[in-house]
């Protein structure tokens, strides 16, 4: 309390001292006869110095961060195209870095040497057709080269994934991220969200999920059922915002089974197989060298973005839309450990939109594996499809393989 | 408002002009200089809110979860549980920052109050066309800041959605705290700020086209007249567009329409809305986010070329050419706006067109920074702190343009999309530019709309604490971004558990960063004292302080309702007639009639 006193106490003099060194100043100046105004040569030159001081600081500064930090945490691109964009941002960046100096040599150098001086007048410039066009001509064929250029790969990349290539699904949600490899027939179960429920967090459809899920939401602890019985027992006493709570929820809830009655009725089960083949990682993603990908994004809650900064690679997931994005990683995890000379680094999927609280939490480690590595671990993955864990009877079994094949494929690859 | 009112002294009874009482002159007054004053005072004052907000969350990023006196002293318990902020309020304090600065600061402190102050004034009329709508205007624009203000106080938090709002984070109080009454007030403080500004630019519009006097051709309007009136057609196109935002909003999160969402479960709770997209929001939100910057950064172009050329002693350069930029920029910043949205899931095809239109704006604003350096070339440069800040404009708007290519790059902007290259870039180009201008407008008009002049070496020490703290603050930023750091990150100790390089650059830089940040921000310190100190007790200002050549420094430096006393003005000549050859002074005021054989320029 007494520091906070002081502290005021110094502020508040603070601030009179200046009020008063104000005064004295403005007497001296009344004294001497100058006018606020009028800015006298000495402060012209002193600002113009000044100029050219700042400009040599800012571009030291800026060579000096350069030097330092220039590719730091960046590093080279993971993926094919990420190489691609690469060798354009430099291309920008040379074109860009050498926009800045010029400009702003001309900006400094010009505030310096053209300072006010006695007995000089400045020159009467009031437009000049030829340099105008030239300013105008000049910028548009270096943006038409960047235009041309950046429209190439951006095409590139955001074409139509290769049919062979590999598709995973990302899902997102607050706050971390699911994967979802198609299994053998290399295509994605379907999905509704309605039929999310503790075993099916990524809602597949299937007949079984189907049934499944009408049964929790008409007979489920906050059912359909439990909810009319709770709202109908006169004996139950609620404050009025709880029963409105509930009656909403119970109106939301009817909605939905009808809804999810009439999935049944068109339901013919001819793509279940493709779903019950999938499976399903948590915390890590692994992926193999040189081989596309093609990721489908999607999101439980919010709008997320799915950000691999080593791949070069971004999308955003949005409720209710599926996203794409494909690319082909082309340095394994061991290479480019070597290659930053870090033992412990990985990469990474982060989340990249703000999202809520946890927003910086949220992310996925990312393993690259040689092919060989690659299959080991996807074998070892066989036996736990999306089928394997919503029948868990088979779970135990399996779980003892995964872990001694995962720990052999752990030693060799990472 | 008592900084305002001090200023009781100087009536002009004696020139016809009805008695005011104190509530009609300082608080509900249609004047537009006093207006004009009104709405500076409220912009400097969220300013300090905002700026405040911004040391807060430095405070974190630089040293995260270590305990700090000041961010307790201003979050308290509630908030910062022993002198360490929430992640909530964290992500509150970026919302916030962010939309004190870009719409009550960069929008309504700038148009509001300098096109108030000058569109009159240097077209010659005596008021706005209307008083009553003006008066409106500031009073919603008060209403409106009474209640982002109020947000911050409320038990839930403030809105904590990001200045952009996207749902459906913003639509869902289950996602994040924030997005419960602090997001209520956020939405009706920006619907009726909508309003606010819709009335002023709907006024200023009016006035520009019909109330200039005598003399006064659309081509001999000054370049501040010019970007001001050009602002205020871009806000009335656009600013409508965030209203129905907003107001599909509200609806989405009260009457349980399904415009923005779709297949949502959040906190266990499956919702019904079925068909709405997030992106429809996106959409809307930067057909006006877009031209938004220019509604920010316009102004500040404007106010920057008058000052130039006045301080260079040389007309501006290339006037037409600079009047044809404020065009093209304007129609172009109409149908850039998606290339915010290049990783949103739209259509790759639809991206590639915006790449094109965004880098063509890249052209217009070449040609404003060569006209102004060549109006530089060969001066004779007089530097007033105004002069000061316009020079720095010119350099950080080169700075923030450049980098601008890359994020208009689709390819490119894959890599550092949603990074800190982004929020350096824009803080550079708009958010440095437009506060660079405004300061600068503030220094050279201070003389108009007080009568006092401010301390000048003050504001040397004020401009280049500013100059070297703002460069410092955002120049590494560049380098965290580039380095991949994503933005809104409470805490960046999550990369020690993939990339310790990463860490220690980013936590080097952030420490850099926010020492930069305090240091600014206790240079603007330097400008409040010099600000109040010399409404009050600075040395009166003469007619024409820095020899200049429009019509407002006609008028008597005593305001007077209607500005001149006598009839209106005529004007003979364009604004930018400095140091013209044969003449005795270095400048000829605009109503000076050409002499005999004397070319318009």
């Amino acid at each position: 309390m007494i520091t906070k006193l002081i502290i005021l106490l110094v502020i508040v003099l603070g601030v009179l001292a200046l009020a008063q060194m104000m005064r004295v100043y403005e007497l001296s100046s009344k004294l001497s006869g100058k006018e606020e105004g009028e800015i006298s040569n000495r402060d012209n030159r002193m600002n113009a110095n000044f100029m050219l001081i700042f400009m040599i600081a800012l571009f030291g500064g800026f060579i000096w961060l350069m030097l330092k930090y220039g590719w730091t945490g960046r590093g080279v691109a993971a993926s094919i195209h990420g190489e691609e964009v690469d060798w354009l941002m430099n291309l920008n960046l040379i074109i860009v870095i050498a926009v800045f100096f010029l400009t702003n040599t001309l900006l400094f150098v010009f505030s310096f040497k053209y300072v006010k001086k006695p007995g000089v007048k400045a020159l009467f410039y009031p437009h000049n057709n030829k340099l105008e066009m030239l300013w105008t001509v000049v910028p548009a064929v270096v943006l038409a080269v960047i235009i041309i250029l950046g429209l190439r790969t951006w095409n590139q990349i955001t074409d139509v994934a290769e049919e062979e290539s590999i598709r995973v699904e990302l899902f997102s949600k607050q706050f971390d991220w699911t994967a979802r490899y198609a299994g053998a027939d290399n295509t994605l179960g379907r999905f509704d969200y309605k039929l999310t429920t503790d075993n099916n967090e990524l809602a597949l459809l299937t007949a079984n999920t189907l049934d499944s899920a009408i049964f929790q939401m008409e007979n489920g602890p906050a059912g359909i059922h439990t909810l009319e019985a709770k709202l109908n027992d006169r004996n139950l006493i609620m404050v009025p915002e709880d029963r409105q709570k509930m009656e909403d929820d119970l109106s939301r809830k009817e909605r939905l089974i009808r809804l999810l009655y009439q999935m049944r009725a068109r339901h013919d089960g001819k793509n279940d197989a493709s779903a019950w083949d999938d499976i399903i990682q948590k915390d890590t993603l692994y992926l193999c060298k040189g081989k596309e990908y093609e990721f489908n994004f999607r999101s439980k809650d919010v709008v997320h973005s799915a950000y691999f900064p080593h791949f070069r690679a971004q999308m955003n997931t949005v409720p209710g839309l599926t996203t794409r994005f494909k690319f082909v990683p082309n340095k394994t995890t061991v290479e480019m450990r070597d290659a930053k000379n870090d033992k412990n680094f990985n990469y990474v999927l982060m989340c990249n939109k703000i999202c809520g609280g946890a927003h910086y939490k949220m992310k996925m480690m990312v393993v690259v594996l040689e092919e060989k590595d690659y299959k080991t671990w996807m074998k070892s993955k066989s036996n736990s499809t999306f089928k394997d864990s919503y029948f868990p009877k088979a779970v135990e079994a399996v779980e003892t393989v995964d872990a001694n094949v995962m720990a052999d494929t752990l030693a060799v690859a990472i | 408002m008592a900084a305002v009112a001090h200023e009781a002294h100087g009536h002009h009874e004696d020139h016809g002009h009805h008695e005011e009482n104190f509530v009609s002159k300082y608080i509900f007054s249609q004047d537009h200089k006093m207006i004009g004053k009104q709405f500076l005072m409220t912009a400097v004052f969220m300013g300090i809110v905002a700026m405040l907000l911004s040391i807060l969350f430095r405070i974190q990023l630089a040293w995260p979860g270590e305990s700090s006196d000041f961010v307790s002293f201003f979050l308290g318990e509630t908030w910062a549980p022993g002198g360490v902020m929430k992640e909530d309020m964290y992500l509150g304090l970026v919302t916030i920052h962010g939309t004190i600065m870009v719409f009550f600061l960069l929008t309504g402190g700038l148009s509001g109050t300098f096109s108030n102050l000058l569109i009159p004034l240097q077209i010659g009329a005596r008021d706005m066309a209307s008083g009553f709508l003006n008066m409106l205007s500031y009073w919603f624009f008060f209403l409106s800041s009474i209640l982002m203000l109020a947000s911050l106080f409320v038990e839930s938090g403030p809105a904590m959605a990001g200045w952009t709002i996207y749902p459906p984070l913003s639509a869902l109080p289950q996602a994040v705290s924030g997005s419960g009454l602090g997001m209520t007030l956020w939405l009706f403080s920006m619907a009726i700020f909508i309003a606010s500004s819709l009335i002023g630019s709907l006024n200023y519009i009016v006035t520009v086209l019909n109330l200039r006097t005598k003399g006064m051709a659309m081509t001999r309007l000054p370049l501040t007249i010019w970007a001001f009136f050009i602002t205020a057609i871009i806000g009335v196109l656009s600013f409508p567009v965030l209203l129905s935002a907003a107001v599909l909003l509200i609806m989405d999160r009260m009457a349980g329409t399904s415009f923005y969402l779709s297949d949502i479960i959040v906190g266990g709770e499956m919702l019904t809305q079925h068909g709405g997209s997030p992106i429809l929001f996106q959409h809307l939100f930067w057909f006006l986010g877009h031209p938004e910057v220019y509604i920010v950064l316009l102004p500040s172009l404007g106010l920057t070329s008058e000052i130039i050329a006045t301080n260079s002693r040389k007309p501006i350069f290339g006037y037409r050419a600079m009047i044809g930029s404020i065009l093209a920029i304007a129609f172009l910043s109409f149908i850039v706006w998606a290339h915010h949205m290049f990783v949103t899931g739209m259509n790759p095809f639809l991206g590639s067109v915006f790449v094109f239109t965004t880098l063509l704006i890249a052209i217009p604003s070449a040609v404003k920074v060569f006209n102004y350096l060549t109006t530089l070339w060969k001066g004779s440069i007089v530097y007033t702190p105004a002069m000061l800040f316009a020079i720095g404009l010119v350099s950080t708007f080169i700075t923030g343009g450049v980098t601008g290519i890359i994020l208009a790059d689709a390819a490119l902007d894959i890599a550092v999309h949603d990074t800190y290259f982004v929020v350096a870039h824009f803080h550079v180009v708009m958010g440095l530019s437009a506060v660079f201008g405004m300061f600068a407008g503030v220094y050279h008009w201070f003389p108009k709309m007080y009568g006092k002049m401010l301390n000048t070496r003050l504001g040397y020490v004020h401009f280049w604490i500013t100059l070297i703290g703002a460069y410092g603050v955002f120049f590494p930023m560049h380098f965290v971004g580039i380095a991949g750091a994503p933005r809104r990150y409470y805490d960046y100790t999550v990369y020690n558990e993939f990339d310790v390089d990463s860490l220690n650059m980013m936590m080097d830089l952030n420490v850099i960063i926010t020492v930069f940040a305090i240091i600014a921000a206790l240079g603007q310190g330097v400008f409040l004292f010099n600000f109040f100190y010399s409404i009050f007790r600075g040395p009166k200002a003469p007619q024409n302080p820095w020899k200049s050549t429009t019509l407002e420094w006609t008028t008597p430096v005593e305001h007077i309702h209607g500005n001149w006393p006598g009839e209106l003005p005529t004007v003979h000549r364009w604004p930018y007639d400095f140091s013209k050859p044969g003449e005795e002074e270095d400048f000829i005021p605009q109503t000076v009639p050409l002499r005999d054989g004397e070319e318009e320029h």
